[in-house]
């Protein structure tokens, strides 16, 4: 996989000012993290909340000025946004007097490429999402889950090279989660995009991703980098195989959610019970022992 | 009136269920009572009229002050226009001036800072107290009116636009950044549409502020206008005539204020649903 992008010791620290009254230093959010992703590679970054992933992806994105350190995409130095990246915001962030096709054409009329084809485009990213009988509602009449689908299509309608994404799906019920991994999973495969997936699920992380990056507590480091070997395409079958309970229990372990279960022992049958979260890392570790 | 017609569509339909679905009915309430109400309240004026015996010189009978309307109509109709000019001018000027201005304060942290405090200073010195000073200025034309009318309307209209302007989510923004949006796209396509329901709302207490300023400032010296017409109709004792003046300000009032509904309802594509009504 040829190198896409490369983070050397990027440091945040936001100083007094920027925090408002009564804070009496500076806040380190970030203390120092290099890691590497290739091109085509869905990256998450799995940390607890509060930990600097949101401001990583900022910096990542150019949308935030970083501290010390080097960010470099395609071996240029990120230093504002770029027009070929796709973010994904934690809410879905729609603007309530667009319709939802107007919403999914915003980027291509913010960089001067509303034609035919990205008309067309739109649409089509709207019927893969399951949506293409709404182009004409508001965002105020769908769902939650719907809303997000949406800013997913906003996100990608300007075929990005990179799509950051912070914590898309993290308002949505686990079943609507799910439905949205393999939509992203399925996407993703049409697009060949580079993904960076911000999450504070294990399980999703797991479930998505060829690496998770597992972050420290504030300020946030990277404690571990879990290759997922899982192959793609992945289903709801993959979710109980005793391998990704395994990569599902190194992450718990690595966040520090388990201490006092031993590591799992890596043959294990792979019909376990149901496995998600810290409960099914534990379920598998009292099977492994 | 424009509140009195609202009052009469909630009430039922709050208190009684049912009515909600009972299309007819609402529509049959709405449609009576607000002129009923007007015709009880001028029925009881005319019977105290009539009978405490009130003098024409203080309280003139609805119909002598009717029949004062339909006898000066070109005279009220071509006040009122001097008098419409002044406010409508003063509201465009507000709406001109206010919106660059809360565009410049909403997003410059100097301009904030430097111009916020004035504008309050401003807002809070009576407009009656300047009224004469601008008459000096601009002379008893319309442009010390139109100066007025201006300088009331235009407050609401900087403070709304501002505070809509700066409701802007913060991750809408972001994303217009993030793909490197110029900042006339950024107010065009994001900032002002997400501050027009507030832009309206301030549109619509300036309208009605611009015709008081309007008014203040026919009293305070000139030679033509509604207020102009009441006060010579008053100085020589023409109570009816007085009297019609101001129901002709009222319906300028209220015309004023709708024509800002109407364009309100023209926009409401562009409005977030919530602020429909
Ligand atoms: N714009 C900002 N100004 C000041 N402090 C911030 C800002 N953004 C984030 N922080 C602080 O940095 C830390 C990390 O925040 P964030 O990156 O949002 O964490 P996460 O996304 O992992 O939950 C938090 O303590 C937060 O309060
Ligand atoms: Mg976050």
């Amino acid at each position: 996989m040829k190198p896409f992008g490369v983070l050397d010791d990027v440091r945040k620290v936001f100083e007094r000012s920027e925090l408002g009254r009564g804070a009496r230093e500076p806040l380190v959010a970030i203390e120092s993290i290099s890691c590497t992703f290739g091109e085509g590679e869905l990256v998450s970054l799995l940390g607890p909340s509060g930990c600097g992933k949101t401001t990583l992806l900022r910096i990542i994105a150019g949308l935030m000025p970083k501290s010390a350190g080097s960010v470099r995409i395609r071996g240029e130095e990120v230093v504002e946004p770029h027009a070929d990246f796709g973010f994904v915001f934690q809410t879905p962030n729609l603007m309530p007097w667009r319709s939802v096709i107007d919403n999914v054409l915003f980027p291509l009329e913010i960089i001067g490429r509303l034609d035919a084809a990205g008309r067309k485009r739109a649409h089509d990213l709207l019927e893969i999402v399951g949506l293409g009988d709404f182009h004409a509602s508001r965002p105020h009449q769908l769902s939650g889950g719907m809303q997000q689908r949406v800013s997913l299509c906003r996100a990608l309608v300007h075929q990005p090279t990179l799509i950051l994404m912070d914590e898309p799906f993290g308002a949505l019920d686990e079943l609507t989660r799910m439905e949205m991994n393999d939509l992203l999973l399925d996407i993703r495969v049409r697009t060949r995009a580079t993904v960076v997936f911000v999450t504070h699920s294990i399980a999703e992380a797991v479930y998505l991703s060829d690496r998770v990056l597992v972050f420290s507590r504030r300020p946030g480091r990277i404690v571990e980098d879990i290759t997922v070997d899982l192959p793609y395409p992945r289903s709801a079958a993959t979710r109980y195989t005793a391998r990704f309970s395994e990569l599902d229990q190194r992450a718990s372990r690595a966040l520090g959610v388990i201490k006092d279960v031993p590591p799992p022992v890596a043959h294990g049958a792979s019909d376990d019970g149901p496995h998600g979260g810290v409960h099914g890392a534990l379920q598998g570790g009292t099977h492994g022992h | 009136m424009v509140e009195c017609t609202v009052r009469f569509r909630v009430g039922p339909m709050a208190t009684e269920r049912s009515a909600m679905f009972d299309l007819s009915r609402v529509d049959w309430q709405r449609l009576a009572l607000p002129p009923l109400g007007l015709i009880v309240v001028v029925a009881l004026w005319h019977v105290a009229c009539v009978g405490l015996d009130i003098q024409v010189s203080v309280l003139p009978r609805p119909s002598l002050v009717l029949e004062a309307a339909i006898k000066r109509w070109d005279l009220l109709l071509s006040e009122g226009w001097v008098t419409l000019k002044e406010t409508i001018y003063g509201f465009l000027l507000a709406l001109v001036l206010g919106i660059p201005l809360a565009v410049a304060v909403a997003n410059s942290r100097v301009l904030n800072l430097t111009f916020y405090p004035l504008l309050i200073a401003l807002q809070s010195v009576p407009k009656v107290a300047l009224a004469p000073i601008l008459l000096v200025w601009l002379g008893i034309g319309i442009e010390s009116k139109l100066a007025i009318a201006w300088l009331v309307a235009f407050f609401p209209v900087v403070v709304d636009t501002a505070a809509g302007l700066q409701s802007t989510p913060r991750e809408l923004l972001e994303l217009a950044r993030s793909l490197r949006a110029s900042p006339w796209q950024i107010f065009w396509k994001v900032q002002f549409p997400a501050a027009l329901p507030f832009i309206m709302t301030g549109s619509k207490v300036a309208v009605t502020l611009a015709v008081i300023g309007a008014v203040i400032g026919e009293f305070v010296g000139s030679s033509e206008g509604l207020g102009y017409l009441l006060l010579s109709a008053t100085s020589q004792i023409n109570t009816p005539l007085a009297f019609a003046s101001l129901f002709a300000l009222a319906i300028l009032g209220i015309v004023s204020y709708l024509a800002v509904v109407l364009v309100e309802r023209l926009l409401a594509p562009l409005l977030p649903p919530t602020t429909r009504h």
